[in-house]
């Protein structure tokens, strides 16, 4: 059993917040910087040239890539051999959140209530998932999350009969109903599989992988290059003044689920697809 | 190549612009966004005056990271515009034809651009380090309470933005898609 102190947790989640905002992962960069090569319209194309001149200002200047710096979901996985000490975990993350939100001059967007409204001034609280898994140690991901593409994600619960066809369509039903409004080119998380909560929960997840990378079953692995080339079809192009770059990619996670139902998620996220780990 | 403008958006200004045209603008900007647009509009319905003089004048829907020290401003790139729909009409009654922001508009906000010789620019979202760089001055005039959606007076250069939707009601969103699509078959 090993022993770890929260208030390492609260370092790390401190300094997380503030690197994700300023610096976008490799795998966006390089998926913008592709689509701007294929691109050909001269809205499209500038549109693009800007992207990817303001990550790089961001990066240089260490300050925000976008203004809104989102909400702090804050994913922990705890291996089981752990045993956290020193106070409570989610004190910890939430101290973490408050403090990198401070230091790094990042936008507070977070409402203490949501219906009667009122800013809670700090950032938080943090959307903390925890996870266990084996092994003795954390692996912290931040991944501040904006609400103009979190606005526009949608979750259905399909009957069976829908099929395959039925995720597809949902799908782009999604993407067309966004439109302009995300900040496109944007990024698709999609859960399928699962309950209600399982379903969006996996979305986010598929938010937080590399968009390089691809689902381990070569069937939706499949899926999401036809869905990703399909969504590329639609012509919303970037910022939705039309062109070839809708979307720069699509994940799909998946979970077994009940013999009466197909539940499905769809998380957007725009061109700042933004998260960061670190393991302790 | 981009146009280059200036402030204030006169209704002569206003009905030279054409959806699809890219623009550099320059002039003084009003920052707002859902909290501030409904102090003002609850303002107006009271018969009260806003904070600041809304003839010709233009709205950037933003809520702008803190500047760092040394900064004029922190990161400021467009919210989404839809959610000021409902004030937006309010707004171009007293003079306020400029909006700046990104994203889908309703058709009452279009049918209020037609009367009032309105205009919405397209700034990038998510481009908010390089559209600060734009922001020469920013000042705070009102709703101090509201941190970042505070009413702020700023100062632009040469901001590049897009027309989205023209005086006349035409839209690049449904414009430059068609004609990609048209393009492309």
């Amino acid at each position: 059993m090993r022993e770890l102190n929260v208030s390492l947790i609260t370092d790390v989640v401190e300094k997380l917040c503030i690197e994700a905002n300023n610096h976008l992962p490799e795998d966006v960069k390089c998926a913008i910087k592709s689509c701007r090569a294929c691109e050909d319209g001269e809205i499209a194309k500038g549109v693009l040239d800007n992207i990817i001149e303001n990550f790089e200002i961001a990066d240089n200047e260490n300050v925000p890539i976008c203004q809104d710096t989102g909400m702090a979901c804050v994913f922990l996985e705890i291996g089981q051999d752990v045993h956290l000490v020193g106070g409570d975990l989610t004190d910890a993350v939430n101290e973490g959140v408050r403090r990198g939100y401070d230091k790094g001059y990042l936008r507070k967007s977070v409402v203490g209530d949501p219906v009667r409204r009122g800013n809670t001034g700090d950032n938080t609280p943090a959307m903390l998932y925890t996870e266990i898994v084996p092994g003795e140690q954390v692996k912290i991901t931040v991944g501040p999350k904006g609400f103009g593409s979190e606005n526009m994600s949608m979750i259905r619960m399909f009957k069976p009969s829908a099929g395959l066809q039925g995720i597809k369509d949902f799908i782009i039903e999604a993407v067309e109903t966004a439109g302009p409004n995300p900040c496109p080119p944007m990024v698709v998380g999609v859960g399928i599989g699962g309950t209600f909560d399982k379903a969006a929960l996996l979305a986010k997840k598929a938010l937080m992988r590399p968009l390089d990378s691809s689902h381990p079953d070569p069937f939706y692995a499949d899926l999401e290059k036809e869905m990703l080339e399909k969504i590329n079809e639609l012509g919303i192009g970037p910022q939705g003044f039309g062109g070839k770059t809708t979307a720069i990619g699509l994940n799909i996670e998946t979970l077994p689920t009940h013999i009466a139902g197909m539940p499905c998620a769809i998380n957007i996220n725009c061109h700042v697809t933004r998260h960061k780990s670190e393991v302790l | 190549m981009a146009r280059k403008i200036t402030l204030p958006l006169t209704e002569e200004l206003a009905k030279s612009l054409k959806a699809g045209d890219e623009v550099l603008l320059t002039g003084t900007i009003y920052t707002s966004r859902d909290a501030g647009h409904k102090r003002m509009c609850e303002a107006l319905a009271r018969g009260e005056e806003l904070p600041f003089d809304p003839q010709d004048a233009t709205i950037y829907y933003v809520g702008p990271t803190p500047a760092k020290p040394g900064q004029v401003i922190g990161s400021a790139g467009p919210t989404t515009s839809g959610r000021m729909d409902a004030y937006a009409p309010t707004m171009m009654s007293v003079g306020a034809r400029g909006m700046i922001g990104k994203g889908a508009r309703l058709p009452e906000v279009v049918e209020a651009m037609k009367a009032h010789s309105g205009v919405y620019f397209g700034a990038i979202g998510g481009a908010g380090a390089l559209l600060a760089k734009c922001i020469k001055s920013a000042e705070l005039i009102a709703f101090e309470d509201l941190g970042a959606e505070a009413l702020r007076k700023l100062y632009v250069e040469d901001m590049p933005l897009v027309v989205i939707i023209d005086s006349e009601g035409n839209n690049l969103y449904e414009e430059g898609r068609a004609a990609y699509l048209a393009n492309r078959k």
